[in-house]
């Protein structure tokens, strides 16, 4: 099981240990640089790093590795899993995961990381306990604390620990009874340089903000619950009655969570709303070259897009860029070699537009890759799946609660050769 | 007011002013002083000087303060042991305290304390707590068995906790199930035979129901212990796959990897008809898509797995391709994966779409991803037929952007290319050579220099294109070496006319300038064949190919079942098993698929059984290289990899043998200005090395005069047969111990570890007592010794014959089975002799019927001399008489199991044979059927082993005389 954690900040500095079991010396993090450094970015890092005695674990976020030793034979995915899991409650717990955050909260961060594993299993890892156990720190609370010496450690078993519903604590109350769920859906997709779809899939999740009081037992029902055939529930949803009725049925954990996510395969045809056309030349031997891009609606079903913004790798021959753009701002830089353009609303009578010139290292020849271009944008009040929901429904509590439903597309890595 | 401020420090004597805080007298200031102690610790610093101090905070209604301080002596008590006593009365108090979160702390934390006094106080409340009224409590202390179980394993057992850490999968509560599962599990892992863990359908059931209702890291470890259980038949493995597959659709990705382990093992008992089977197969291609939208960390492992399932099952996944297609940012690790498992699932149906990615990815910057894509078309070029041409033009178009290392990797795989199609793509030869100043890679320089040999006789200036590369021939590496010396001898037998000046170089530069044995070797070899027959020559060096196979790179079948059973683990990210790998090899148990079992045939499995799947589905795989023979011609291309030479190799080996051993210490010293004229016939090495070796044997035999006979070591498991691991050895017994000697030998080209050995179940129980104890790993072509105590305690079942043993010897590159006779007269026991007048009555007992009677031939003993040989091997004369001249020996023996065997021997004097009469025995029941005859004749080969012992060649006999007068023993004077 999970022996130790270190935290590890960018510049190789380890701001933070914890040991489970007996106190596993830092310097096996010294295996964990030697990686670091082969590796030429902090993305590349290999998340399985074998060591003489230990095996390293390590996630990669908001620029920290969460580097996890453990000895005997685990399963790596549990050890995974568990370390994102730490890192969404330190953000849940601070608001931003960061190390100056993580060191001004380090008494919490340690007493959070206890209750998290005992002996290097999983003790309390749903954000609604722990945070009965350990409340996170507001200022209200650090200076009512100050005055009445009273803790952060709640004091009481946490009643949702052991009950049927351990994602609910019991005698939740509120006055104004709402239920929020948010349909997201991301789009993957890789386009070819003339433009037609080499693969397109769809993640979609269902983030739900539940404030009911009392224990709810809530069901949402789909229009087309057939698009659902690949789906991974948050383990209050009733399994059964999903596999019979195609229902969901459940009692909602008290606040954010994610409901479901989902997964609509590369075999749907799945809509592509955005097209872009470009135009990026090299010569060899010429020290210009010319860039056009112009990005349009396709499949938007009537909506607009928003928050387009285009980035691009440039090759390392170029360098420098002096681009046009109709509408919104551009920036190169020529040190990274990254092109980006916050393009923002798409016009359809207008498709914005972003040209100009390229200057080359003189001399060499035509750089061998060509640049990807990756897409941002958004689309709100349509899943593109064509996933809607039909109803929510209530039982088991008596008042009226106030029901919501928002629908969201994004580009997740939304990716254009050419 | 953040914490930060904990970190700050006044200069001088931190820890001073520290421990006043801590004596302080105000409550807010003890808490605030713990809380910076607990900082520094918390970035590595050492604080265990305080630790009087802070202990003396511990009694303390303030919960926060009593965390903060057991979270300080989890860490120090270790380092303070007499100290850490002092918190002993605390805990001990807490354990009673009426509210449970602080039991279950007291109980949590005192487990944590590594320290051997505390355990002794440790019981009590553990005890305790383990009967809580609360499941919190409970649960915390199930784990806490566990820790106190990795400190002092006997005082778990002594105190009875593993009892009731089993009684408590019976819990009402799922969480507590969870808990005793996962501590279960780990104590079992480090305890691999104390069987914890009692897999039936009962407990199945609980843990069935346990996994709807607990936590998903409750799950994990539920459905890890259920992949260990063996169902009895298909039916109970199809009911316990419906009841994992929900797991499939859980949010957390290592309760899916999980379950979908429990079905890739379970579905191997079900029948493929049933149409269940398909709908499995369908349910589990979408929880692995899945698994790759997640973060990247995760995707590597789920990819490692899928490689696995993929080669195990490619049908689950042979439509989703293009959820593997590479994005531009992936991190390096994902691509790689990705792309080693688009190759995996390249088929007719999808490769055009597979090469145009791969032609896109060879574009791109990263030089490692470039290459293994360009490696990438040629795989799939000798993978789907259909496709060759294609790939080959892609490869071309790629040598065409001229890119040095998209080039040298390109032409590497055409040769590839041109083993699988010989004779087929040649017209790409010319577009290759024009690329030859820019290979500067050993690797691409060997591949075309192999390519120019080949065709040698098509590309009119292939002499010249040689010679060019033999210029700097010194400065070249090996497998260049290697191979321009093979390209040229090619060249040679193809166009003899004008190259003879050639050869005459690259041999004498292969010959006298080099100090490579391996190429030194080769070039002899070749000049001989060529000095002295070319016709033979050119049948070896322009021999047919065998071709290469289709994916050189699959796991090994039986290595792969294996692995099925390991996923979700680091086995399986590794792809080696855990005994590979895992510290110190301990408590590593194979584990092999279940075999296919309907519910309507009995129940019964084979325990040992060899794992894997059956004859039938292996791939038939030719090693690329690395065989003997291939290295020997010309495929020389990579670091050779230990495989299985070829069948025709007998000869072959036998030449590489005496060259590679006698000549090069012969040639070492002194310059050679031509090979050697007159070479020793290969096959007089062997049998000399042999007979000496016999020879040392018997005497060996004879030193230990307790001892009975003992066979000279005999080839159990032929190198060919196991990677290159030879196995030879006999059976011994000496004084009432059945020993294995054993000889490894390691004829492969890397080094062997982790040897272990396991015995069937066979006929008289035999098994080791010990475990293979080979302390140096067995570097190539070293031999180790080793004597191996057997004990007679093992299980028990017939065997066809009934002294076969078969026996799985595994090291770190495979398991291996062979099976062996064992002679019977090992187990003979030494109070073999029967009781005169008991041996009279049950003589007389025994039926005609059931006597056998064989001769000895060629047995020149008297009387005397073979009851003592014959006592030597504890078969022990009980009476002698002497009727009508012929003595008369009357003998019995006593096998390990009890059972007696009479025989009587009449020597007649001067008749160099004898005849032994035995009836058969049956004296003691059976514990199972024994076939008479059968027995009776092993005893007849144990007697006329015990005897025949004496008769080796004379020059054995002399040695052996020469060695008893030297211990002042007479050897018995022969009648003769």
């Amino acid at each position: 099981m999970i022996h130790s954690l270190f935290l590890i900040n960018s510049s190789g500095d380890i701001f933070l240990e914890k040991h489970w079991k007996s106190v596993v010396s830092r310097s096996v993090c010294d295996y964990f640089f030697e990686a670091q450094e082969r590796a030429t970015e902090a993305e590349n890092v290999p998340p399985v790093i074998p060591t003489p005695h230990h095996y390293l674990l390590s996630v990669y976020r908001h620029k920290i590795f969460f580097v996890a030793v453990i000895q005997t034979e685990v399963p790596p995915l549990f050890v995974i899993e568990f370390l994102h899991r730490v890192v969404d409650t330190f953000q849940d717990y601070f608001g931003v995961c960061s190390e100056p955050v993580i060191k001004d909260n380090v008494v919490v961060v340690y007493e959070v990381l206890e209750e998290m594993l005992d002996n290097g299993f999983p003790l309390a890892t749903e954000s609604n306990i722990l945070k009965e156990l350990i409340k996170p720190p507001t200022i209200l609370r650090t200076v009512v604390n100050t005055i009445t010496g009273s803790t952060n450690v709640g004091d009481q078993l946490p009643t949702g620990q052991l009950s049927v519903v351990p994602w609910r604590r019991t005698g939740v109350k509120y006055t104004n009874n709402e239920a929020y769920f948010d349909v997201i859906e991301e789009i993957d997709a890789i386009i070819d340089k003339s433009g037609s779809t080499i693969t397109a899939e769809i993640q979609g999740v269902i983030d739900a903000c539940v404030k009911l009081t009392g224990m709810p037992d809530l069901t949402l029902s789909f229009m087309n619950p057939r698009l659902l055939d690949d789906v991974s529930f948050h383990p209050c949803v009733r399994f059964k009655r999903w596999e019979s009725e195609r229902i969901l049925s459940f009692i909602p954990p008290d606040g954010n969570f994610r409901l479901l996510s989902y997964h609509v395969s590369a075999q749907n045809l799945v809509a592509i709303p955005v097209y872009v056309k470009h135009n990026i030349s090299f010569r060899d031997s010429s020290s210009l070259g010319r860039f056009e891009i112009t990005v349009g609606p396709k499949q938007t079903m009537g909506k607009t897009i928003e928050g387009v913004t285009v980035t691009s790798q440039m090759p390392k021959g170029v360098l420098n860029m002096s681009l046009t753009p109709s509408q919104g701002t551009h920036t190169f830089d020529p040190v990274t070699k990254m092109l980006s353009w916050d393009v923002g609303k798409i016009n359809p009578q207008k498709p914005p537009n972003l040209k100009g010139t390229m200057s080359l290292q003189a001399g060499a020849s035509k750089p061998d890759e060509n640049p990807t271009i990756n897409l941002q944008f958004k689309i709100q009040q349509l899943a593109i799946s064509g996933l809607k929901v039909n109803r929510l429904d209530m039982y088991g509590e008596k008042y009226k609660p106030f029901k919501g439903i928002k629908y969201m597309t994004k580009a997740g890595k939304f990716q254009v050769r050419t | 007011m953040t914490d930060s401020k904990y970190f700050t420090t006044t200069k001088k004597g931190e820890i001073f002013e520290l421990k006043a805080e801590l004596n302080s007298d105000k409550k807010e200031k003890k808490k605030e002083a713990v809380k910076k102690v607990i900082a520094s610790m918390t970035v590595g610093k050492d604080v265990s000087a305080l630790f009087p101090d802070v202990v003396n905070c511990m009694q303390t209604d303030n919960l926060e303060l009593k965390k903060l301080v057991y979270l300080y002596l989890m860490n120090y008590a270790k380092s303070q042991p007499d100290m850490a006593i002092m918190a002993v009365n605390t805990f001990v108090k807490d354990c009673e305290d009426p509210n449970p979160l602080i039991r279950a702390l007291a109980v949590r934390t005192m487990g944590c304390i590594r320290v051997d006094k505390i355990t002794e106080y440790l019981c009590e409340p553990l005890r305790k707590c383990l009967k809580d009224e609360d499941p919190y409590v409970r649960k915390t202390a199930a784990v806490c068995v566990a820790k106190l179980h990795d400190i002092n394993a006997q005082l778990v057992e002594d105190q009875g906790f593993l009892d009731t850490l089993k009684d408590l999968i019976s819990d009402s509560n799922p969480m507590v199930v969870a808990n005793a599962v996962a501590a279960l599990s780990e104590i079992a892992e480090s305890h691999p035979s104390s069987n914890l863990l009692d897999l039936n359908p009962q407990s199945i059931n609980k843990l069935l129901t346990a996994l709807n209702e607990c936590t998903e890291w409750g799950q994990i470890f539920i459905l890890d212990c259920l992949a260990n259980y063996t169902p009895k038949d298909d039916r109970e493995a199809q009911s316990i796959c419906e009841r994992v597959t929900p797991r499939l659709s859980h949010a957390n990705s290592a309760v899916v990897l999980s379950a979908v382990k429990v079905l890739m093992k379970f579905m191997e008992m079900l029948s493929k008809d049933l149409d269940y089977y398909g709908t499995l197969l369908k349910k589990l291609a979408p929880p692995l898509v899945t698994l790759l939208s997640a973060e990247p960390e995760l995707q590597y492992v789920a990819l490692r797995n899928i490689n696995l399932i993929v080669q195990k099952r490619p049908e689950i996944l042979k439509h989703e391709m293009k959820v593997f297609f590479v994005k531009y940012n992936d991190p390096i690790y994902v691509k790689l994966e990705k792309l080693d498992i688009m190759i995996r699932l390249a088929s007719q149906a999808n490769i055009a779409q597979v090469l145009a990615e791969l032609k896109e990815y060879a574009t791109e910057v990263d030089v490692d991803f470039v290459r293994k894509a360009v490696r990438a078309i040629g795989r799939c070029a000798i993978k789907v037929e259909q496709s060759a041409e294609r790939c080959v033009s892609t490869l071309l178009d790629l040598i065409q952007t001229k890119v040095n290392y998209v080039v040298q990797e390109a032409i590497v795989v055409i040769k590839d290319i041109f083993r699988k199609y010989p004779n087929k793509y040649e017209s790409v030869i010319a577009t290759l050579c024009e690329n030859l100043d820019s290979l500067d890679e050993p690797e691409a320089r060997a591949a075309m220099i192999w390519i120019v040999g080949e065709y040698a006789e098509r590309i009119d200036n292939a002499d010249e294109l040689l010679e060019s590369f033999l210029e700097g021939f010194h400065d070249e590496s090996t497998q260049v070496q290697l191979q321009l010396l093979t390209g040229i001898v090619k060249l040679f037998l193809k166009k003899p006319t004008e190259t003879q000046e050639l050869v005459q170089q690259v041999l004498s530069l292969a010959t006298q300038d080099s100090d490579n044995p391996d190429l030194r070797d080769r070039g002899y070899i070749y000049w001989r064949l060529l000095s002295t027959d070319p016709v033979a020559a050119k049948e070896v060096v322009l021999a047919e190919k065998p071709l290469i196979s289709e994916e050189t790179d699959l796991i090994e079948p039986t290595l792969l079942d294996e692995l099925i059973c390991y996923i979700g683990t680091l086995a399986s990210v590794y792809h080696k098993p855990p005994s590979a790998f895992v510290e110190g090899g301990r408590g590593v148990v194979h584990k092999s698929l279940p075999p296919r079992t309907a519910s309507s045939e009995s129940a019964e499995s084979p325990e040992t059984a060899p794992a894997g799947a059956p004859p039938g589905e292996q791939p038939d795989v030719i090693p690329a290289q690395g065989d003997l023979l291939g290295d020997l011609l010309n495929l020389d291309l990579g670091p050779p990899v230990s495989g299985p030479p070829l069948t025709t190799s007998s000869v072959q080996m036998g030449a590489v043998d005496l060259l590679g051993g006698g000549l090069d210490s012969l040639i070492g010293g002194t310059n050679f200005v031509a090979p050697p004229t007159a070479a020793v016939p290969a096959s007089l090495g062997a049998p000399i090395g042999s007979g000496l070796s016999d020879l040392f044997d018997l005497t060996s035999g004879v030193g230990t005069l307790s001892g009975s006979y003992v066979a000279p070591k005999a080839v159990w498991l032929p190198a060919m047969k196991a990677k290159g691991l030879e196995i030879s050895g006999t059976f011994t017994r000496q004084v009432g111990s059945i020993s294995m000697d054993l000889q490894l030998t390691n004829k492969a080209l890397q080094v062997m570890t982790d040897f272990a050995i396991q015995f069937n179940r066979n006929s008289f129980g035999l098994a080791p007592a010990a475990p293979l104890q080979v302390h140096a790993p067995l570097s190539p072509n070293q031999t180790v010794e080793i004597s191996l105590p057997l004990s007679t305690v093992g299980s028990v079942m017939k065997m066809e014959p009934l002294n076969n043993l078969q026996v799985a010897v595994k090291n770190n590159i495979d398991v291996f089975y062979f099976s062996t006779l064992y002679p019977l007269h090992i187990l003979f026991v030494e109070d073999g002799k029967m009781d005169r007048q008991m041996f009279l009555a049950t003589w007389k007992d025994i039926p005609n019927e059931n006597e056998a009677q064989f001769q000895i031939r060629d047995c020149p003993l008297n009387a005397e001399a073979a009851s003592s040989k014959l006592q030597s091997s504890n078969i022990f004369t009980v009476a002698k008489r002497n009727v009508e001249g012929q003595d008369m020996l009357y003998q019995s023996l006593k096998l390990t199991n009890g059972i007696w065997v009479l025989a009587e021997l009449r020597i007649q004097p001067g008749n160099p044979s004898c005849t032994v009469r035995a009836p058969a025995p049956t004296l003691r029941p059976w514990s199972l059927p024994f076939v008479p005859c059968q027995g009776v004749v092993l005893v007849e080969d144990a007697v006329q082993a015990s005897l025949q012992a004496w008769l080796e060649p004379e020059s054995v006999r002399s040695l052996k005389r020469t060695f008893l007068e030297s211990f002042h023993i007479h050897p018995v004077r022969l009648p003769r």
